[in-house]
């Protein structure tokens, strides 16, 4: 099993590992970045053992940085690590931020919200508190109750 | 150009701008009375709601334009399937500035981003209606002279009451305002109000259940009623409907420069026989809300009266 010590990259010569996933989390980033569309590598370390975190996981993809929303990962976990890769090294970690706002990634459930009606509509969330970490509802201003950026 | 979703929309000083137009509206019909002349509003509800579809066509009229509109879903093209924003695409070619109401919370805010004209949020379901923020805020501060240094009793349905949600937004723009909350325990104000508005505010406020306990230190009493469309249990309601009657004799508990304001329509929170206070303001309110929907139809089209 890889540890953070060992974390291997030598496979990939080109490309983004993302580090630092909270354990378990790994198929929601796989799903919300859509990287079953992805026509390059892609691999997922489950459970690493990590010494900031007891366990994480890992996910190594073969592909520019422009590819991958870093919008929608700020807003799943934006303490995810992001490395690049070029030439089998690490030239840059980026950090992440919560994204003022992010669309169509998350729905909101609020039946009486226009939405619900108007399914053409743009799915659009915005940062209200930073602090706290809410987005509501372009249009009708309800919380989204969800639990993906939630440690 | 302008639109009108929350009332927050205006800053405090642009708000003090639209009741003074509204209060030389106020004192001065005739001098709008054309103000409007070829221009029309168009009224979209897709609900009914007599009151506020009424007091804008009212607001219109009064400067000389003209109305045109439907009044329910049913008589519109909505229902053939027609989006909000088609639906605005044409009456955009039809009128000048257009008032909306809609069941579904965020669709004026949808009609917005398709509009060329401006677009007023005459309610969307439990969300906004800031055309009622701002006829109660005219009315407080035309019948108190001013909006700080105010002990403001609300009391009813704080849960649900998005008039009173509205008014709190709004009046914590304002220094030395402090909020008596009456309510029973059921329909308290939700926690959300309370620490993100109030709290994060610093606006003193109390809670209490009896009425008669708030009624001494008031200076406006704002009644709402409760809501049957709120309860899922008949029985719920029927016990919080009667909760609070303002009647003559808990009057006698309130200082002589109180006022009772009331959105509108009330059921029986208020007794009839109160009308006749000079205190009792909430028709006055009505009247109110025709002259702010004047100041704002006027500031929305850009239109200016020397």
């Amino acid at each position: 099993m890889p540890n953070e010590s060992t974390l291997n990259v030598s496979g990939l010569s080109e490309g983004v590992v993302l580090d630092h996933i909270q354990a378990g989390k790994c198929m929601d980033i796989y799903k919300y970045l859509k990287l079953d569309k992805l026509d390059c590598t892609v691999a997922i370390i489950k459970n690493a053992t990590s010494h900031k975190m007891g366990r994480k996981d890992i996910i190594k993809i073969e592909c520019p940085i422009d590819y991958i929303d870093l919008d929608v990962l700020g807003f799943i976990d934006h303490n995810i690590t992001i490395n690049i890769i070029q030439d089998n090294k690490i030239v840059e970690k980026k950090r992440l931020h919560l994204p003022k706002q992010i669309t169509n990634v998350i729905r909101c459930k609020n039946p009486r919200c226009i939405t619900s009606i108007e399914p053409e509509l743009d799915q659009i969330f915005i940062l209200t508190d930073e602090e706290k970490e809410v987005y509501r509802c372009k249009y009708c201003e309800e919380k989204y109750q969800g639990h993906l950026n939630k440690r | 150009m302008r639109h009108l979703m929350s009332p927050l929309d205006f800053t405090v000083e642009e708000l003090d701008q639209l009741l003074d137009l509204a209060n030389d509206i106020e004192k001065n019909p005739a001098k709008y009375a054309h103000a409007c002349e070829g221009k029309k509003l168009a009224t979209l509800f897709y609900e009914p709601s007599t009151r506020t579809r009424l007091s804008h066509e009212a607001a219109m009229l009064n400067l000389g334009g003209n109305v045109l509109g439907f009044s329910s879903a049913d008589s519109s093209s909505a229902a053939k399937g027609e989006t909000v924003s088609d639906t605005i695409r044409m009456i955009s070619c039809y009128a000048d500035i257009c008032a909306m109401r809609h069941p579904k919370e965020g669709a004026p805010m949808v009609a917005c981003k398709h509009s060329s004209i401006p677009i007023i949020n005459a309610g969307d379901g439990g969300h906004q209606h800031p055309t009622q923020t701002l006829t109660d805020l005219l009315t407080i501060r035309s019948l108190k002279g001013r909006l700080n240094n105010l002990t403001i009793g609300l009391c009813g349905d704080l849960k649900f009451g998005r008039t009173v949600h509205s008014l709190i937004n709004a009046l914590v723009r304002y220094t030395g305002i402090r909020f008596i909350l009456i309510s029973p325990e059921e329909l308290r104000l939700p926690s959300y109000i309370r620490e993100d508005v109030l709290d994060r505010n610093e606006v003193p406020y109390q809670e209490v259940v009896r009425l008669e306990d708030a009624l001494p230190s008031l200076d406006i009493l704002y009644m709402t009623r409760v809501q049957k469309e709120r309860f899922f249990n008949e029985e719920d309601y029927i016990r919080m409907k009667d909760f609070y009657i303002l009647d003559k004799k808990k009057m006698e508990l309130a200082p002589e420069d109180m006022y009772v304001l009331h959105p509108l329509p009330r059921v029986n929170e208020i007794a009839v026989e109160v009308d006749d206070d000079p205190r009792a303001a909430y028709f006055r309110q009505a009247q109110y809300g025709v002259y702010v929907r004047m100041a704002l139809i006027l500031t929305l089209l850009d239109i200016h009266v020397d």
